[in-house]
């Protein structure tokens, strides 16, 4: 059930992680913020999760490509957004979104010498709050690839030049074209929760790269990742990973969704290995997102698109499913009760599936042809919770505390 | 001068028509963004470029030259172009 508010919500109060008869942990109070193609809403849940209060749109008619809560202090929401004519900005709100402010410098690369072309930031495309011992830090990665940090909660922002200025990695981003079809991108900025120089992050196109040292300089992760038919691996151009997530609970355990299928890595090991072969071979294991239990490294969600012939990237056969893996990706379980059995040609993009961390763990995904979706039983049963929604970009599920 | 600003950019500015100075168009849009904080970036990229679906006219001519010499009495009107989706 869904309740519409047109007037800005009032302050959500704070979340209990009250303890259920049994003695378990009971889900705390859930925000989910669906970023779209015109703007974005946010989604306050009740506490058994059944029950959701809408507030939007904000920045309507605005391109919103990922809307994050700061999990550090669980007020402070960021939003990367940009018109179809005006260029591209961050969004800060301190108050769960009753107010906004604009970033006084937005995500922008450096001003190239007179006479080079220099590039142009197209639009922000992730968010990622910094260590949990760096309050106020994020970092954003951009269309078209680029990596970029504030220190003051989203202000201002300054680019990596170890990435960015980098030539090689120039090089192995490649042109405009060698991108998705909105533009090639920096995403799955992700920091370790052991040590907040030691970061991740993934190009569509030009792979999977690893810092020891907070971004200064970098070195790719692809072995053992294929690349399309017919191009060489060894360059790391042709290598477009499509989500790269960490184990919460495992942080040397990370898994991939990538444009050559489903991988999985155990650190200090270089080699990513496809458990997406496990997958049913008339499905699949192309797709977008991939999402990990928040306290079970061995189980992990993926939603299989078309990526046959010509790609149609729709779900197999007009029959959306999401796959489910208990052990790593030895074996995998559709799970589809209650999503549509047949004529649903939408699929998820990568930013647009996401867990909390209730038990059972919710799951929650949006979807291109504007749907919001949800289990509370980690995907074994399945509710549409909105609908008519514009193409959904992202979804996040935050905690309020 | 008088600069006409479109309907995207009032969230910055508030008024349909402001004033601001400017000796070039890359000047105007400094002191524009001075007066309205987060404007300019909304309207010309890192590259010092116009942002590709934003136009600009000088007294009813259109204008791509950032240099452009401005009069005070020049009326500059900042439209978005006929695109979108």
């Amino acid at each position: 059930m869904v309740r519409s508010t047109r007037k800005q919500v009032r302050r959500p109060k704070i979340a209990r992680h009250a303890r259920g008869a049994a003695g378990g942990r009971r889900s705390p109070n859930v925000l989910v913020l669906v970023a779209t193609r015109k703007g974005a809403w946010l989604y306050h849940g009740d506490v058994s999760r059944r029950s959701w209060r809408v507030d939007g749109p904000h920045f309507l008619g605005h391109i919103v490509s990922h809307v994050v809560l700061d999990p550090r202090d669980g007020r402070t929401l960021l939003a990367a957004a940009k018109t179809g004519h005006l260029g591209p900005t961050v969004f800060r709100s301190t108050d769960l979104g009753r107010t906004w402010k604009e970033a006084v410098r937005p995500p922008a690369f450096t001003k190239a010498p007179g006479g080079e072309k220099g590039r142009v930031v197209d639009h922000t495309f992730w968010l990622t709050p910094c260590h949990e011992n760096e309050p106020e830090a994020w970092y954003a990665g951009t269309s078209p690839q680029g990596l970029f940090r504030s220190n003051d909660g989203g202000m201002v922002w300054e680019g990596l030049p170890g990435l960015n200025d980098n030539p090689q990695y120039r090089a192995w981003m490649g042109s405009e074209q060698d991108g998705t079809p909105d533009g090639p991108k920096l995403h799955s900025v992700i920091v370790d929760p052991r040590d907040s120089a030691h970061l991740y992050i993934a190009m569509s196109s030009g792979g999977v790269h690893e810092s020891f040292d907070a971004g200064r300089s970098w070195a790719p992760l692809v072995q053992g990742l294929e690349v399309v038919e017919n191009l060489d691996p060894a360059n790391i151009q042709f290598h477009d990973p499509h989500c790269v997530r960490l184990s919460p609970r495992d942080p040397d355990r990370l898994y991939q969704q990538n444009h050559c299928g489903i991988y999985r890595l155990d650190r200090p090991a270089k080699e990513w290995r496809r458990v997406g072969r496990n997958m049913p071979k008339r499905v699949g294991d192309i797709g977008f997102p991939m999402v990990v239990h928040p306290r079970d490294a061995d189980t992990v969600w993926v939603f299989p698109m078309d990526g046959t012939t010509v790609w149609p990237r729709t779900s197999p056969d007009g029959v959306p499913a999401v796959y489910m893996t208990r052990d790593g990706g030895e074996r995998w379980r559709r799970l589809d009760s209650g999503l549509p059995e047949r004529q649903a040609w939408w699929t998820v993009k990568r930013q647009a599936m996401t867990a909390d961390t209730g038990n059972p763990v919710g799951l929650y995904f949006g979807t291109t042809s504007g749907e919001l979706w949800t289990s509370r039983d980690e995907g074994n049963r399945w509710t549409c919770i909105a609908r008519n929604l514009p193409e959904i970009y992202a979804v996040e599920a935050a905690e309020l505390r | 001068m008088k600069v006409l600003i479109p309907g995207p950019l009032l969230s910055y500015t508030t008024l349909r028509e402001v004033d601001a100075i400017g000796g070039t168009l890359t000047e105007l849009f400094v002191d524009l963004d001075r007066r309205y904080p987060g404007l300019r970036f909304r309207l010309v990229d890192e590259q010092e470029k116009m942002r590709p679906h934003m136009r600009c006219f000088v007294n009813g001519e259109q204008v791509f030259d950032m240099m452009r010499p401005l009069h005070p009495t020049d009326s500059v009107h900042i439209v978005q172009a006929l695109s979108g989706g």
